[in-house]
């Protein structure tokens, strides 16, 4: 069950923002910032266009920075669907990023990636895969295929025992199902166009390895073990918030994680960071700088507009970030992003 | 004191360095080129390095190799049979000596 409906103190969104920033005096993230050169860090131009249509999954993963789950009900209505899509047609972004929860659980899903398409934009789907085998989203994966979306799809280790740790019993199995399904379809497989990502976090209170290392290992365990393909796999820290952070502090890790990552801060990882070029949409339309200033109510500041109805793309694109503690999570190592790394090894 | 040994002093290995700044830089620079990507990849250093950890059974050694083991991808599998193989060279090397054993009895029997 989420932290919402287990009426956990650290459901409350200010609540973690106190244990961010008052557990332990540490260097503000800011003075990271500025002892790089990058405060204020600004937007530097919208090329992603990201929607998170809601906390509805059919999972409950230890590690979930949204904390989703099936008994979450906020969801992006149809009619913030239809702003999001008029606010996308005003402009030439050219990336729609559509993430949750499980998206493709929101009834305006498929909605939402067909206007996107028919707008020319080139839409991503952040996929859990067990989603995929839901008697009640017959027909999702060829969906997907015949629309070409590109698929992130959360694996978090090659086997089985890692992975079931952090998303439950049986997660591994019906992951290997489903990308088997999406290999049929031509996902995966080089020259298809039908791009099959898989996203690697770490299982526990650590940071990720090297992104081209890990990749190899998943490319060949995953071939050898079960004849999966796919075209790149993205590392992304666990970010100190919501069920990742109930998990540090649980543990006794919150203090050596936090350390960890302030320690491993990377200015050029900082100068990547994928705020500086996305707008995150939250299920009620609020606008946000990214999914995890979304999950923590921090809406865009500085007098951005903050909901879809008031979108205003040249007032956003070089708007100041909104900033807090749990970014050191983005800037630790080869920094991480929703596409992996913010250095070096990025697609 | 506690005991001998505690977890917060492991970021603190630096302090070693105190009265002896030269010495310390040598052997910073040192260790982070022996661990750096060469003929071995960085993972194959660190399972090395926690193998050897439970050799000469270091308790910061075996934290540190441990986080850095799963930092660099390496699962639980590969980590325990790194420690097995450091096991085996340890009671390998003690079972050996038996010939030293096994000389000397014949020296001195009839």
């Amino acid at each position: 069950m989420s932290l919402a409906g287990l009426a956990h103190p650290l459901a409350d969104s200010s609540a973690q923002l106190r244990v961010l920033n008052d557990h332990t005096p540490r260097k503000a993230f800011v003075q990271a910032l500025a002892e790089s050169g990058l405060a204020p860090l600004t937007a530097t131009g919208i090329t992603v266009f990201q929607i998170n249509v809601g906390k509805l999954c059919n999972q409950t993963c230890g590690h979930c920075h949204v904390d989703a789950g099936p008994d979450r009900r906020e969801i992006m209505t149809r009619e913030t669907a239809e702003l999001c899509i008029a606010a996308l047609e005003r402009t030439d972004i050219p990336t729609v990023d559509i993430t949750g929860g499980a998206p493709e659980l929101n009834p305006n899903f498929r909605w939402l990636v067909e206007q996107s398409r028919s707008l020319g934009r080139h839409v991503m789907d952040r996929c859990n895969l067990s989603v995929l085998l839901l008697p009640a989203q017959a027909g999702l994966a060829e969906f997907l295929a015949e629309h070409r979306v590109e698929i992130i799809a959360s694996l978090p280790y090659y086997l089985e025992q890692q992975t079931d740790a952090q998303r439950g019993g049986g997660a591994f199995a019906k992951s290997i199902e489903a990308l088997s399904k999406l290999n049929a379809l031509g996902y995966g497989h080089e020259g298809s166009g039908l791009r099959l990502n898989l996203v690697y976090n770490p299982v526990g209170a650590f940071l990720p390895p090297a992104q081209h290392s890990i990749e190899a290992d998943f490319k060949r365990e995953l071939g050898r073990r079960h004849g999966i393909v796919f075209n790149s796999l993205y590392t992304i820290t666990n970010m100190p918030i919501n069920r990742f952070l109930e998990f540090l502090l649980r543990t006794g890790n919150y203090e050596r994680y936090m350390d960890k990552l302030i320690s491993a801060y990377s200015p050029a990882a900082a100068a990547g960071v994928m705020c500086r070029y996305t707008i995150s949409v939250g299920w009620d339309g609020t606008l946000y700088d990214c999914d995890f200033n979304q999950m923590l109510d921090l809406s865009v500041g500085f007098g951005a507009p903050a909901h879809i109805r008031d979108f205003q793309l040249a007032s956003l694109n070089h708007r100041p970030i909104v900033t807090g503690q749990h970014c050191y999570g983005c800037t630790a190592g080869g920094g991480s992003s929703c596409v992996g790394v913010t250095v070096g090894e990025q697609d | 004191m506690a005991g001998y040994y505690h977890e917060e002093d492991l970021p603190r290995f630096s302090e070693v360095g105190k009265n002896a700044p030269e010495l310390w830089q040598k052997f910073s620079e040192w260790y982070g080129a022996v661990f750096a990507e060469g003929a071995l990849s960085e993972r194959e250093k660190c399972l090395i390095a926690l193998g050897v950890a439970h050799a000469v059974q270091c308790p910061y050694c075996i934290d540190a190799y441990t986080q850095a083991c799963l930092e660099k991808g390496s699962n639980l599998e590969q980590m325990s049979e790194a420690v097995h193989v450091a096991s085996a060279i340890r009671g390998g090397a003690s079972l050996v000596h038996g010939l030293q054993m096994r000389n000397a009895a014949a020296k001195v029997s009839m």
